[in-house]
């Protein structure tokens, strides 16, 4: 216990001051719990990226051991050179756009309806959260049901004032429909993170702001929002991850089409890989896909996450 | 992104341990080894689902040592779920086969086992074209299970309605009878557009018809695919979209769901489809069923090209072993094939023959046309996206899915599978 625990006192000697046995037995405690995570981590997370990138240099059909035909950085200039992965970087900006434009508006609108009080607000914040828990399959095969051109829900209710829609069966209104069904389904997560933000807002500063005569308007735009800031900032950096990754529920839509309009740069590479043997090309795009994420993910942390996250990972140390 | 590295990668890991579990034959002294053979195929569709379970027991109980797991899965699924597996370097005991080009990248892969001498005394029981597919340098890879073609299925009311005395046999014909079709305010034809492999028939038909199938057997040496016959099936195929002959909203339409391309032509939503020969149960299964109203007619001849009405293009079915799987799997597709169990298979609709002396099992009037017409036909094309490698195959799907969708002209697709067969 004496090597977790450290008195107050203790903490306030400067680095070099304190005893070196110490240190180094707390070394030795923090490696033996860090190892098993550390193997596994190694194991299924860099080691396949390691592998993925050993890969993406060859020319390999995936069968039979290991890649023999290397063709250096082809995969790569193949890739930027396709049209199919411009028209996939395209769909990826418009999705993050509606997103950020959309989606997380909606929630935070409505988060902030829920934390009044009003009557059954317990019920609504089960009801808009309850599309999280559904699993992506269940979800796709749920709307592909209700906007089906021909039997489903939606075309029988909007018929009846006359606005059918061909949704994902039509090139040009499917990104829109796989939205929509992305909005339904995540923004119940978005609006609990922005509510339980919201909680934490201490009452005294809005009643305060009250106080000093600013209108509800103003409470929300020069209070409420600036504290909600770092919920905000993480809401954002989750859904843009989520939106490279994008997969299962195009999958289950529309596989991609009609004619790609739906298409993300995970379902090409499955597509490539799977559908058409081709593992090294494919996994060149999982290449690109992480580093996609990796520089997204590091750029947004070091320059707008940078107050949230402090002693974590950027000003690591500053701390010590 | 992790999870999709990891796939990927994991399926590179589990190559390098893959095999080595097969149990050694029931050895001389006492009991046979109790074994498990892993059996994928994809018969979702009664009456062939219950048959292989009906046998699957049968076997089970005449062998008390076997236990047989069996995975069914639908067809894009199964392809998608094989490829997976077989690229970790492993293939099931006994499993569903197109065979052509996908089957011989994994012979070539080690995976698949060469039963040449395990099936000898039963081979001549088989006719030569629905053996063709499974062979290669004379050495046999998988037994035929089933053999078909593609052909117009269509509804004969609908047809009456819309005055078609006789199912067309000419391309300006059946283009007429589209017409005739919409004009008395019938859908001429469903098809599954999200699925992509049902548009492709047409394409590869107009292509056999227009340029015969030599032009199809050379582009697979060649690469090439932008000679005439090619870009004049894409003209063709588009000349056909342009009459807007498909259901409504048919690029989002998937083949055998409640709303898909075989239920609406079930329900008589739609006056036909271009499908193989297992298009009726699959209508029963989706849909309410036509009945006696359901009629079948080979695809057209082009007027003035190299091939004939009588050439027929489709495939069959299957089942290869795997490289690692213990004996009782070929006495497994033995037992399946054999002739007792065959053509009760056959007469009970399930599927067409592929012994000889079989055709008098056949019952259905629709299925003995298509067993007649195999076995008068002049030639015999196996399905595109399985007679190339997966590459190509997988090319020419996406390309006519984008002709449909009036995103590429007829060049462009031609252009297109080239390129991608020529980096093969």
């Amino acid at each position: 216990m004496t090597t977790i625990t450290r008195r107050p006192e203790a903490r306030r000697l400067p680095a070099h001051a304190r005893p070196n046995r110490g240190r180094r037995r707390s070394w030795v405690t923090i490696t033996l719990f860090v190892l098993p995570a550390l193997a596994l981590f190694l194991l299924l997370v860099v080691a396949p990226i390691v592998v993925a990138v050993y890969a993406s240099g060859f020319k390999w059909n995936g069968f039979g051991g290991l890649p023999t035909d290397f063709i250096g950085f082809d995969n790569f200039t193949r890739l930027l050179e396709s049209e199919i992965f411009f028209t996939d970087m395209w769909h990826l900006l418009v999705l993050v756009l509606l997103c950020l434009v959309v989606q997380l508006p909606m929630a935070l609108g409505i988060a902030m309806l829920l934390n009044q009080r009003i009557r059954g607000r317990a019920i609504y914040r089960l009801v808009f959260f309850s599309p999280y828990v559904l699993s992506e399959v269940i979800t796709g095969v749920l709307f592909s049901l209700i906007l089906s051109p021909t039997s489903g829900l939606a075309n029988g209710i909007l018929g009846l004032v006359g606005l059918e829609s061909d949704f994902l069966a039509d090139q040009d209104t499917a990104l829109m429909s796989l939205f929509v069904v992305m909005t339904w389904k995540y923004f119940g997560f978005h609006m609990m993170i922005y509510l339980a933000g919201r909680q934490n807002i201490p009452n005294e500063l809005l009643e305060a702001a009250r106080i000093d005569g600013a209108t509800g308007w103003e409470v929300f735009r020069h209070v409420t929002l600036p504290l909600l800031g770092p919920t905000i900032r993480i809401s954002v950096f989750l859904s843009v991850i989520y939106t490279i990754q994008l997969f299962d529920l195009v999958w289950i839509l529309t596989e991609g089409g009609p004619a790609h309009s739906t298409e993300t740069l995970a379902v090409t590479m499955f597509d490539i890989g799977f559908g058409r043997s081709q593992v090294g090309y494919a996994s060149a795009i999982s290449v690109v896909m992480f580093v996609l994420s990796l520089v997204f993910a590091l750029g947004y942390q070091r320059f707008v996450m940078r107050r949230d996250l402090e002693g974590a990972t950027t000003a690591m140390g500053d701390t010590r | 992104m992790k999870r999709t590295v990891t796939l990927i990668a994991a399926a590179v890991l589990v190559a390098g341990c893959g095999g080595g579990e097969a149990p050694q034959p029931g050895s001389e002294s006492g009991a046979p080894q109790k074994v498990t053979l892993e059996w994928w195929h994809l018969s979702t569709s009664d009456p062939l689902k219950t048959v292989y379970e009906k046998r699957a027991k049968e076997f089970q109980a005449a062998n008390p040592h076997v236990t047989i797991k069996m995975t069914v899965l639908e067809n894009e699924a199964y392809k998608s779920k094989v490829t997976t597996l077989t690229q970790s370097g492993k293939a099931p005991d006994l499993f569903a086969t197109w065979g052509g080009g996908v089957l011989k990248q994994q012979v070539d892969a080690g995976l698949v086992k060469d039963i040449s001498a395990d099936v000898a005394p039963v081979i001549d029981t088989f006719t030569t074209a629905a053996l063709a597919a499974y062979q290669f340098d004379g050495k046999t890879y998988a037994l035929p299970t089933d053999i078909g073609m593609v052909g117009f299925w269509y509804n004969k009311k609908l047809f009456e309605k819309a005055g078609i005395a006789e199912p067309p046999t000419t391309w300006s014909g059946y283009l007429d009878a589209v017409s005739k079709l919409k004009a008395a305010g019938i859908t001429p034809i469903a098809l599954a557009g999200k699925e992509k492999w049902p548009g492709h028939y047409y394409w590869a038909y107009l292509a056999m018809r227009i340029g015969g199938l030599p032009a199809l057997q050379q582009a697979a040496v060649d690469h090439d695919f932008t000679k005439p016959a090619f870009v004049q099936a894409g003209q063709q195929l588009k000349a056909l979209a342009d009459l807007q002959p498909f259901q409504k909203g048919f690029l989002g339409a998937a083949y055998s769901t409640p709303d898909g391309q075989a239920a609406t032509v079930s329900n008589g939503k739609a006056a036909m489809e271009l499908m193989g020969q297992w298009a009726p149960n699959v209508q029963i299964d989706a849909g309410k069923g036509l009945g006696e109203d359901l009629g079948f007619f080979p695809f057209p001849a082009v007027e003035g090209g190299q091939g004939a009405i009588t050439e027929a293009f489709g495939g069959g079915g299957g089942m290869a072993v795997g490289a690692d799987a213990p004996p009782e799997a070929i006495e497994l597709l033995k037992f399946l094939t054999s002739e007792e169990n065959h053509t009760k298979a056959v007469a009970e609709n399930a599927v067409l023959p592929v012994l000889k002396g079989e055709e008098s099992a056949v019952k259905d009037a629709n299925l003995k046309i298509v067993a007649d017409s195999l076995a008068t036909a002049t030639g015999f094309q196996l399905y595109l996206d399985q007679a190339y490698p997966p590459a190509v195959g997988a090319e020419v799907n996406d390309s006519v899915a984008e002709l449909l969708a009036g995103a590429k002209t007829p060049e462009q697709v031609a252009q297109d599978i080239t390129e991608v067969a020529k980096s093969e």
